[in-house]
């Protein structure tokens, strides 16, 4: 069976786009072989800086034959109806169509389309191109004399060969025929840019890839990727240092270099006084150099690995002086910065430096800086004593937590945003679990961050999170799908997790949700008048006259002062608590997602979700937890058998009667001496339960809930509930519907499954 | 290299580095171009390359254009800010299938052998809010430091670039450095000679720096610089509107001298925006007003014959 191997040979292609050209080229070929008739054994897709490459192997030789049946008109059916036939079939006479006998309903025509598969080099000659030209990259580009014509070709950077190759592993492969934008495919590529710059003829896959290893091009980036980990943990290694890994910097330096050479520089020791995550920001954004720890101190040593592109002839010297020249310049430039920083801490007040956010917008809808970091200051004050943090200290921190935004160092490094607002509150003597609250107050950032324990930086860690969700779900700018641009999952996930491993009880609902919605709701009504002003458009447009921007920004002023928000607060009552229920199931729905992650029943947590008014993220899961063990014991699975049979029972009959059978049941017409234990155990359990709810002790809840499991085996072995006396009927419907009640108290168990 | 004297090597000499950019870009076809008369932040403000990269018409040329970037300014006291530098411009339309390859050996002429030297092409999308203008292309990486701009213009003032333009941008001080291994901006060699005869960066342009800081910072006339915006503003609109031949769209005859109050529009908001008396609101604001000028010129240039009318 026959190999492709495909080569797009280009100017350097950016190192974030290749992992995902590399795919998107593998799969739209393929797909369209497939479409094709042609499909194949495997296929596997490269990328360096300067290729795409496709090896496609175990592909026919040709489409398969396709035979298609055309039913025709019935025999005798007038000319017009035969001479359409033969012309949709693509016959000359009838005499090419056959006749099928049908004695019901009469014999008719049946034309037998036969269309030969073409050689399959034909037809990857003819979808290539289309593929390069409509390749989705998420920026392309013109050049060149062409690019004076429309409907030039666009690719990420200039496109220069192609190689296209069709062929058995034995013989001779042949050259795909097709040219895009003047470039013809052929056999021909180059080496690296530097070191073996000469074209040379390729094969198939096995070759090209053996061949650019001898012209000094790892093709496979996972290969580039390990070479890169494996040769700078061993240089750390031999130095007594130990690299600080970093996936994401790896994965880009692996897209900047085809032959991958890895070296150790240093800089001077004075530079270690600027904190480790500036040092680390530094290096790595602006150098795309790894850092190394001193195991002994385990604090940063003043190394840095780089991964040069070539192996230089005087052995990498000049290339780690010339890193080294400037690393030194960016951390001098890093030292100043810090420096400045620190003076301008200490010199200018807290206040005046605030002011500026005023003049920083958050977002456009949802107003500056300034007003966010008011409007989150209120909102952790008011959930400090909810988890045991200081008002003051909580206060405090919510107002410093931004400033860092305004500091040289993060506007150079934005990653290092939170922890120098810690190093710089540090420096002016705050409180340390001030300062350690402003730099925990963006975390947890993922499913692996930290999750902070200090309740003052809990206070604000949630209240930052809170207020993002409260805002934006107020504009309405919700995460759909896959798109959640201002990362709201992560916050509402972030929320969970600071409640739940702090075990906090923080009913989301009832304690705080006003303050934090509160703010905003004036936000749909300022967004209708602002439609109807017509302003709306006008500042989504590109070409905003300066005229209408101060329109609207006057008329945002206007409804957000205090006087009209008060006035419109009441009409935009009823439409904040439809965002409060709406963010809510929000956040149940990503306690879901969180607590099957962790390996609950999700029928679990729906069962206890189904209960009404639980906004309490810690309760929730302890009843989850509970009802989880208890389901696994014995009494568990017989009392929810029994409570199914029960619910299964009442649902037949409420449908047949039209009608539930609330209510307590008359002990006076108990009969059996089964129903009449039963009637005192669901008492009995329903307070038991009941109180042990009320104690937060689902443990004990279920194990009163137990006791129910005897009565209510024995009712069912018993008892006959559709009684030939109607009162009697439907006062057992009423005990059986009392079941359900008294396990209502810690889930609805119709939603378990079994 | 070796019939160079000595004072003229780039290793040596700032002036020297330049000398020999320029000749090579003029061995390769360019036409050379001394600076723009006038105050822009970059080599491409020059209309060698905003105007004349767009329309049909081939175009090669290279030239030193003096940058002003007030807000880069440092008092003279840091190494490698300067509010003043120079950059050193190559703009070949069409851009020509071997650019590549022509910008690495204008390295190899000012001495950068690439078998020594680690030499990378770092993505960097390339945008200039204030001209409209947008490409795609790379930093060019030395051993780690950025020495050039490499851009493949798609469109600038507004324009679509057909047939698309190269343009490259030496940092001409940054070069210098290093193939001077000189640490600090202040000590290069400017003329290549040595002992008394020898003339640094500093000597040219420290007190420049200082003074321009002082300038830029502290006390350049806002109230002034405002009404010279304003000014400026209306004179382009104004020459832009009179240059229509015949009040027609068809034919403009003055797309140069209005072109140059844009230019001076957008130094004036850089000075302003150094001093600090623009919000960040306005500050939108005003790169958009200065976009709509550099539009409205791209606009009339190709309207004018070497536009390509």
């Amino acid at each position: 069976m026959p190999d492709l191997l495909l080569e797009l040979f280009s100017e350097e292609i950016p190192a974030r786009m290749q992992a995902k050209a590399a795919d998107d080229l593998r799969k739209m070929v393929t797909d369209k072989l497939v479409a094709e008739g042609l499909v194949y054994d495997g296929a596997k897709s490269f990328a360096t800086p300067r290729r795409l490459a496709l090896t496609i192997h175990g592909l026919p030789a040709r489409q398969p034959d396709l035979k298609d049946e055309r039913k025709g008109p019935k025999v005798g059916a007038p000319d017009a109806a035969v001479q359409g036939f033969l012309k949709a079939a693509g016959l000359k006479s009838l005499d090419e169509a056959t006749i099928q006998k049908d004695p019901k309903k009469g014999d008719f025509y049946v034309a037998l389309i036969e269309k030969a598969g073409r050689p399959a080099i034909d037809v990857i000659a003819e979808i290539i191109p289309v593929i390069i030209r409509t390749f989705p990259w998420p920026k392309a580009m013109r050049w060149g004399e062409l690019s004076a014509k429309p409907g030039a070709l666009q690719w990420v950077r200039p496109l220069h060969s192609i190689v296209a190759t069709f062929g058995m592993e034995t013989e001779e492969p042949d050259v795909v025929t097709f040219d895009v934008a003047g470039i013809k495919a052929g056999q021909m590529t180059r080496g690296h840019r530097f070191m073996a710059p000469a074209e040379f003829s390729v094969r198939r896959f096995e070759d090209y890839e053996a061949k650019l290893f001898d012209a000094k091009v790892v093709l496979d980036p996972q290969r580039r990727r390990d070479i890169i980990l494996a040769d700078a943990k061993e240089l750390a290694f031999a130095q007594g240092f130990e690299l600080i890994e970093d996936q994401g910097l790896l994965d880009e330096v692996s897209g900047l270099v085809e032959w991958p050479v890895v070296l150790m520089g240093s800089f001077d020791e004075s530079f270690l006084s600027i904190p480790g995550e500036v040092i680390r920001a530094t290096i790595r954004s602006n150098q795309k150099c790894f850092v190394v720890n001193d195991p002994k101190t385990g604090k940063l040593a003043n190394r840095f690995i780089l991964v040069a592109n070539i192996e230089a002839s005087d052995g990498g010297k000049a290339i780690v002086a010339g890193n080294e020249r400037v690393i030194r310049a960016r951390l001098s430039d890093a030292k100043f910065f810090y420096e400045t920083d620190l003076k301008n801490w200490k010199e200018n007040s807290l206040d005046e430096r605030l002011k500026k956010f005023e003049g920083v917008t958050f977002h456009r809808e949802l107003g500056s800086q300034g007003r966010r970091v008011a409007r989150i200051g209120r909102l952790a004050a008011e959930i400090a004593p909810l988890v045991g943090a200081d008002v003051e200290k909580t206060k405090r921190a919510a107002k410093l937590m931004k400033a860092d935004l305004l500091t040289e160092i993060v506007g150079e490094f934005p990653e290092v945003q939170g922890v120098m607002g810690k190093h710089y509150a540090l420096a002016q003597g705050e409180d340390p679990s001030v300062a350690q609250a402003i730099e925990d107050h963006y975390k947890p950032q993922g499913p692996n961050d930290r999750v902070p324990n200090d309740p003052v930086s809990i206070a604000v860690a949630l209240a930052d999170k809170i207020d993002t969700l409260a805002g934006f779900w107020a504009i309405d700018e919700k995460p759909t799908g896959s798109k959640d641009p201002y990362a709201l999952r992560r916050a509402a996930l972030g929320v969970i997790r600071l409640v739940l491993d702090n075990n906090l009880r923080l009913p989301l609902y009832s304690k705080f949700s006003a303050v934090a919605i509160g703010p905003f709701l004036a936000m749909p009504k300022m967004r209708e008048v602002a439609r109807q002003m017509n302003l709306l458009e006008i500042i989504a447009k590109e070409e905003i006259s300066p005229k209408a921007k101060m329109a609207f920004i006057e008329a945002l002023k206007e409804t957000t002062s205090t006087a009209s928000v008060n006035a419109i607060a009441d009409e935009a009552v009823p439409v904040g608590r439809k965002i409060l229920d709406d963010l809510l199931s929000f956040f149940a729905d990503r306690l879901k997602v969180q607590l099957r992650e962790q390996g609950a029943r999700h029928d679990l947590v729906d069962a206890v979700f189904a209960l009404e008014g639980q906004d309490d993220l810690l309760m929730i899961v302890r009843r989850v937890e509970a009802l989880g063990k208890f389901l696994d014991t014995d009494d568990g699975k017989n009392l929810l058998a029994g409570t199914k049979r029960a619910s299964n029972i009442l649902a037949i009959e409420e449908k047949k009667d039209k009608h539930t059978f609330d209510g307590a049941p008359d002990a006076s017409l108990f009969v059996a001496d089964e129903e009449k234990q039963l009637a005192r155990a669901i008492d009995e359990v329903k307070r038991e339960a009941g109180d042990a709810v009320a104690k937060e002790n689902f443990e004990a809840a279920m194990t009163a809930m137990a006791k129910l499991r005897p009565a209510v085996d024995a009712f069912f072995d018993k008892v006959k509930v559709n009684d030939d006396d109607s009162k009697v009927r439907e006062n057992r419907l009423k005990l059986l519907n009392e079941i359900r009640a008294a396990t209502r108290a810690v889930a609805d168990f119709s939603r378990i499954q079994d | 290299m070796d019939s160079t004297p000595l004072h003229m090597r780039p290793e040596r000499s700032f002036q020297g580095l330049i000398l020999t950019l320029q000749r090579y870009w003029a061995d390769h076809g360019c036409v050379i171009l001394q600076p723009y008369d006038m105050e822009v932040g970059a080599g491409t403000f020059h209309p060698a390359t905003t105007l004349r990269a767009l329309g049909p018409k081939h175009w090669n040329a290279a030239y030193v254009q003096p940058s002003r970037r007030p807000k880069d300014g440092r008092y003279g006291e840091n190494p490698n800010r300067l509010q003043h530098y120079y950059q050193f411009q190559v703009i070949l339309k069409p851009s020509p299938s071997d650019i590549q390859d022509l910008y690495l050996k204008s390295l190899a002429a000012i001495g950068v052998d690439a078998a020594l030297h680690d030499i990378r092409f770092v993505e960097d999308d390339w945008e200039s809010p204030t001209l409209g203008a947008w490409g795609l292309g790379w930093e060019c990486w030395c051993d780690g430091m950025e020495v050039s701009q490499f851009t493949y213009f798609q469109q600038v003032a507004g324009v679509e670039c057909a047939p698309v333009a190269g343009e490259l941008t030496y940092g001409l001080e940054r070069l210098a450095m290093y193939v001077q291994g000189v640490e600090n901006v202040y000590d290069l060699n400017f003329n290549g000679r040595e002992g008394s005869d020898k003339v640094t960066y500093g000597d040219v342009f420290l007190q420049a720096e200082q003074e321009y800081s002082r300038h830029n910072f502290e006390h350049a006339d806002t109230a002034m610089l405002f009404e010279q915006f304003k000014m400026a503003e209306g004179a382009c609109r104004k020459y832009l509107d009179a240059g229509w031949e015949g009040g027609k769209k068809e034919r403009h005859l003055m797309a140069l001298p209005a072109y140059d109050q844009c230019i001076k529009a957008s130094h004036v908001f850089n000075l302003l925006d150094a001093r600090g008396v623009i919000s960040v609101t306005e500050r939108q604001s005003y790169i958009l007003r200065v976009r709509e000028l550099a539009k409205a010129c791209g606009e009339a240039w190709i309207k004018t014959e070497a536009g390509g009318v």
